[in-house]
This record gives structure tokens, C-alpha cells and sequence, in this order.
């Protein structure tokens, strides 16, 4: 069993969704990153997702832009990214990489898994990888026993969840609108909506991101998915540092612990 | 007057020739779709749509009359003798995309993307440019086809473009500065992407190269090769022999990709793609993205690329706005890969000595970017000889350039 797939058992136990934290890594150094990460989990994010800034972040919206371009300007390199995930697993803390696939790329997929999993990353996050392109990232993930997250969309057909879902390992991930990632006032019915159609297709555990940046919003959507993603709500607080972003990161884990309140 | 593409059979896939990609759009390993999932629904009704449209008389004859009634095709073929002297005794031919309405040969494309966009019952519009010439044809085409338009375009762009910019708006297109990243070409394709995955319901994104994921590549080529088919046939007319070599400039290469189709299947006619050199190769400041790059994805393609030894992405320069792209479209990887084109770099100073040689020379001003295929042409002369024959795609007319032009040459005080 993955390691992702032992987090949600432990999580439908505890009969509460999980907290997937994002942060890139090298932002706004590669020292603070750390510390922001440790922070993350420490106030009870079950995994964090480690993001590789990227110069053309085409799925990303303002406040993920500005931190990529802030860790790039910071010199922030690839190879950051295997020593920032480290830090997270040496701490007991479990962590996956979200990427745009052309550093993989053109570091090599098999090359990339290989040194990921050395540094105990679990898996990826692929946004503009679907997996109509995967074959070697595919090939790479079974070989290195990590687990390849892709994306469903508002906007996939039935039949684009079952090829998305039939690929992906670990988690399933959801994005709760169509649109870039960015904090909103409500995600929308179009994401339970989105799990409901994607779970006909699969047993894997469903985590909605795109939106989420409160404790209650968390609690909404723990009610329907099996993990709350929460990105550039923690990016915005990372810029005030690890006592602020700990804050937020403690109040949503408290928003996917609150029992259920039927609708 | 062009003709409808002739409808033989019923399934699109019958209709591929063997330059056209993969089911999912692979020239060679090049091409495919990275881009996110939440866009490839769009992405596939575009196919479907585009495969029935392009065998629909309907549509290719709607296509046709636009084409022949409102750009004026087909473009002149004109030989240019007096700047031929200049390039070691052989005989250049100039393939007039200039003449076209709006000033190059992107109306073809726009006019057809913009009439697949009423056949998908969407009422929006969105394009990037970087000199404007893009951005001007989209608002052109949405203005007589009663759509929403809204253009994208690097701050940066805007300032150095700002009458593009005017004549965007007059068209009743809205024109969006964009902040980001380098603020030029590549930033206002990422803006315009997360524009379209916002919007995609109501909205097409009218890419303005052959470029991006499928079936862009295939697509925007195939409304572009209208230029080679014509300038085959009328460079036969006009000398009773193919041309030894076709040159064009390549930015993102659609231009390009339309005249070298004319003659893929004449073996004995070389494809010379010519790159943006900018500074000069050595300086790694340029554009030459064949010459220089390495495979990589980029704005939903696999293709050639510049970039640093992480995978991020290297700002491309070049003195042409329209070639300043640090991508190119896949099918050029695919034709550098087999041999069966080449790709050279120009660096500015070429250029611009070229486009003043042709100005001075024919009467004839054209645009920087088709400035880089004339020097190309000017080396490629001397190296065929008394005998050789040329055929150049001048692409655009250089009017929106006369402001650099000015200033690099100091034909003007205070400038």
C-alpha cells in the first residue's frame, strides 16, 4: 500500500477529510521554505504539496504567480526541491511535489522520480500533464513507488474522469471551478458536483482544490471530499511568516475535523 | 480565386495526408496536449468541429470568398530583379502576403478560426499578440463577424505597439495590457490561457501561430497553406520550374509552415525557415529557437525551445516584435528533425540591411520579421548561384515598423 493510500485510510478512520497544505518550494528562499512547510505541518496539515516555481505557471493565479517569480528572482534551482521535500519527510512529515511537467521534462522523468523518491517524496501533481501524455511518468512512478496525482475538471466528460481516474494513484484531485488557483469567496456547488460524478468512476480518495481559505470553507468541503486542498490562502500567508501561517494552517485543520452538519 | 478543399470521403480520417499528425496531434515524438485537464473538453470539441468543417463545402466555401472577397486573395507573385542583384545574380520571388487586408498573412487564419468560432455557437473571442499584427487581424475578423473580442498583449508590447493598440480599439476590440512575467508575447498567451480556462463555455481562444496544443498546429497550417499552393502555382506560370528554395521567417512559424506546404512533396525544392538571430547567436540574445533550443513543452506543445538547464523558460529578443517567441510550432521540430527543412539565424543587423535593400531597391517597405527570410534569401542567392531561384514569403508590410526603423537607422531627429 502507498504511503498516500495509508494517510486516508487513517483519515476515514478518523471519519474527517484531510489537509493538503501547498507551498512552493524556494519561496520566499529555500531556508524559509522549509520553516514555512515544518509550520504547515506542524499546525496539522496531514501532507503538503511542495511547488516547483515555474516561469510560465499558465494554471496558476496572481498570488502563485508572484511567490514562483519571488523564489526564481531568490535563485531558487531544481534541484531545491529534492532538498526541500527531505526536510519535510526527515521530520516525519509527508509531502508530494506539484509541478508543470517541462522541469520534469526536461530533468528527465525517470531521473526526476528516481532522485524524488531518494528524498522521500511521495508523488507528483501534474497540472498540465493529463495522462494522454504520461507514458513515461507512468512507466517512472511504478518504477520508483510514487504515486501520480491527475486532475479532474468541471468541464471533464464522464469519460475523460474514468481515463484521469483509471491512471491516477493516491488521490484524485478535483478542481473545484474552472479557472486559476486563488482564494474565493465560496468554491460552488460545481465541486461536489465534480466528486459525485468522479467517485462513480473510482474508490480512490477525491481531494477538491481551487478556492479554499477558511476553516469553514474547509469544513464545506471536507462534508463531501476526502481531502481539502489549500494553496495560495497559505502562500498569502507565508509572506507574514511561520506564527501566521501556522494560525491559518491550525483553523483549517480544525474546519476538516467538524463533524458533518447534514445539508 | 482559391478552391474549396475537394470532399472525397466522409471520415475526416481518410482526409489526412501524410504530413498530418497523429489522432492526438504528434508530429514525430512533437506536439500533444500539455496543457491542464479542465481545457481539453474544449480542446477535443474543437477537433471535432475543425475535422467536419474542413470537409464541409459550407464552410471551406464561406472560407474561400473571405479569403478572395475581403483579404484579396490570391496574393501577387512579384519577382524583385533589382534586389536580386544583390544576392550573387539569382532570381527572387516575392510571395505578397503584404498586399493582404490588414497588412500579412494572419488574416488567413483569423478568418478561419474566427468562422469556426460561429459554427461553435460561441460569441467570444480572445487572442494574444506581441506586435500587434495578430491582435489587429483577430479584431478585424471579430468586427465583421459580430464577435466579442479581447486581446491580449505584454505592457511591454503595448508601449513599443501603441498604434496597434489604437487600431485594436477602433476595431471595438478590448486590448488588456498584461503585467506579468516579462510582460511580452509568452506572458500574454499565459494570460490568455487562464483567460480560456476561466471562460471556455462562451469562449475561443483564436491562437495566432502554429503553435499550442492540438489541433492548433494542424489547423492554423492548414488556413495558411493557401500561400504556398497559390505561389506554386503562379511561380510555374511565371518561370515553368519549381523554385530551388523557399524561404520564410520563423517566429512561431505559421507563415513558414503555409508556403513550405506548397511544396513538401517537391523533394527537390529546400524549406529554409530563418530564425531571429537578434544580437547574434554568441550574445544569447535572440530568438533562434530551431538553431538554439532544446525539446521542451511550452503553451500546450512539445516542441524546440529555449531554456535554461532547469526547464524554466529563456526571455527570447529580437528586434522584430513578431519573432521575439521563445517557442516554435511542432511541426517545424518534426521537419528539423527529418531533414526535410532547415532553419537558419539572422541576426538584426541582416535584417534590417535587408529591409532597407528592399525598400530602396523594389519600392517595397516590408516587416522586420519578413526582412529576416529577404537576408536569408540574399545569402541563400549566393551560395545557389546564376541559376538559382528563390521564392520568399513576404509575410508583411512594414508600416508598422517604420518607428524602429527610424530610430535604428536615425532617419529622423529626436526620434
Amino acid at each position: 500500500m502507498s504511503r498516500l493510500a495509508q494517510l486516508f485510510e487513517g483519515t476515514r478512520a478518523e471519519k474527517r477529510a484531510a489537509l493538503v497544505g501547498y507551498l512552493p518550494a524556494g519561496y520566499p528562499t529555500v531556508g524559509e521554505s522549509k520553516d514555512l512547510l515544518a509550520a504547515t505541518i506542524d499546525a496539522g496539515a496531514d501532507l503538503v504539496e511542495v511547488g516547483v516555481p515555474y516561469s510560465d505557471p499558465v494554471m496558476d493565479g496572481p498570488t502563485i504567480q508572484a511567490a514562483a517569480d519571488t523564489a526564481l528572482r531568490n535563485g531558487f534551482r531544481l534541484r531545491h526541491v529534492f532538498e526541500v521535500v527531505e526536510s519535510v519527510a526527515s521530520r516525519g512529515g509527508r509531502a508530494v511535489v506539484m509541478t508543470y511537467w517541462n522541469p520534469v521534462f526536461h530533468y528527465g522523468v525517470d531521473r526526476f522520480a528516481r532522485d524524488l523518491a531518494a528524498a522521500g517524496g511521495l508523488g507528483l501533481i501534474t497540472p498540465d500533464l493529463t495522462p494522454d501524455e504520461a507514458g513515461d511518468w507512468l512507466a517512472a512512478s511504478d518504477q520508483h513507488g510514487l504515486d501520480r496525482i491527475f486532475l479532474v475538471a468541471p468541464s471533464s466528460s464522464e469519460e475523460r474522469i474514468a481515463l484521469t481516474a483509471k491512471a491516477t494513484t493516491g488521490f484524485v484531485y478535483a478542481t473545484a471551478v474552472m479557472g486559476v488557483t486563488g482564494a474565493r469567496e465560496s468554491v460552488g456547488a460545481s465541486a461536489a458536483d465534480l466528486v459525485g460524478r468522479t467517485r462513480k468512476h473510482t474508490d480512490l480518495p477525491i481531494g477538491v482544490g481551487l478556492g479554499v481559505r477558511s476553516g469553514d470553507q474547509a469544513a464545506e468541503v471536507a462534508a463531501f471530499a476526502d481531502a481539502v486542498i489549500v494553496g495560495s490562502a497559505l502562500v498569502t500567508k507565508a509572506a507574514d511568516g511561520t506564527a501566521a501561517l501556522g494560525a491559518l494552517a491550525a483553523e483549517l485543520a480544525e474546519g476538516v475535523r467538524r463533524p458533518a452538519v447534514p445539508a | 480565386m482559391p478552391e474549396a478543399e475537394p470532399v472525397t470521403e466522409k471520415d475526416p480520417k481518410q482526409q489526412r495526408t501524410s504530413h498530418d499528425p497523429d489522432e492526438r496531434g504528434h508530429f514525430g515524438p512533437y506536439g500533444g496536449r500539455f496543457l491542464p485537464e479542465a481545457l481539453m473538453g474544449a480542446l477535443d470539441e474543437l477537433s471535432a468541429e475543425y475535422d467536419k468543417a474542413r470537409l464541409d463545402p459550407e464552410f471551406t466555401g464561406e472560407f474561400a470568398r473571405l479569403l478572395s472577397g475581403y483579404a484579396g486573395r490570391p496574393s501577387l507573385l512579384t519577382e524583385a530583379p533589382r534586389f536580386a542583384e544583390h544576392a550573387g545574380g539569382a532570381r527572387i520571388f516575392l510571395k505578397r502576403e503584404d498586399l493582404n487586408h490588414t497588412g500579412s498573412h494572419k488574416i488567413n487564419n483569423v478568418l478561419g478560426q474566427a468562422l469556426l468560432t460561429k459554427r461553435m455557437g460561441k460569441k467570444r473571442v480572445i487572442a494574444e499578440t506581441g506586435a500587434g499584427q495578430h491582435g489587429v487581424a483577430t479584431a478585424t475578423a471579430c468586427a465583421l463577424l459580430d464577435l466579442e473580442c479581447v486581446v491580449y498583449m505584454g505592457e511591454v508590447d503595448t508601449e513599443r505597439q501603441a498604434l496597434n493598440v489604437a487600431r485594436m480599439r477602433l476595431l471595438g476590440a478590448e486590448v488588456i495590457p498584461v503585467k506579468t512575467g516579462s510582460r511580452t508575447l509568452k506572458d500574454a498567451i499565459n494570460e490568455a490561457l487562464r483567460d480560456w480556462v476561466t471562460n471556455v463555455d462562451t469562449t475561443h481562444y483564436l491562437l495566432g501561430t502554429a503553435a499550442g496544443a492540438h489541433p492548433f498546429p494542424v489547423m492554423v497550417r492548414n488556413f495558411h497553406k493557401v500561400i504556398g499552393e497559390e505561389a506554386r502555382k503562379q511561380i510555374l506560370e511565371l518561370t515553368g520550374r519549381l523554385p530551388d528554395a523557399v524561404a520564410a521567417c520563423v517566429g512561431g512559424g505559421s507563415n513558414a509552415i503555409g508556403i513550405f506546404h506548397g511544396f513538401i512533396d517537391d523533394p527537390g525544392v529546400r524549406l529554409v525557415g530563418l530564425e531571429p538571430g537578434g544580437k547574434g547567436i554568441e550574445t544569447g540574445e535572440h530568438g533562434a529557437t530551431l538553431t538554439e533550443g532544446t525539446p521542451g513543452t511550452l503553451h500546450g506543445a512539445l516542441s524546440y525551445l529555449l531554456q535554461d538547464e532547469d526547464g524554466q523558460t529563456i526571455e527570447a529578443y529580437s528586434i522584430s516584435a513578431g519573432l521575439d517567441y521563445p517557442g516554435v510550432g511542432p511541426e517545424h521540430s518534426w521537419l528539423k528533425d527529418t531533414g526535410r527543412a532547415e532553419y537558419r539565424a539572422v541576426t538584426d543587423a541582416e535584417a534590417m540591411e535587408a529591409f532597407q535593400l528592399l525598400s530602396r531597391t523594389e519600392g517595397i517597405i516590408p516587416a522586420i520579421e519578413s526582412a529576416h527570410a529577404l537576408a536569408g534569401a540574399l545569402k541563400l542567392g549566393h551560395e545557389l548561384g546564376e541559376d538559382g531561384h528563390i521564392l520568399v514569403s513576404l509575410s508583411g508590410r512594414g508600416d508598422k515598423d517604420v518607428d524602429t526603423a527610424a530610430r535604428y537607422f536615425k532617419l529622423v531627429e529626436d526620434v
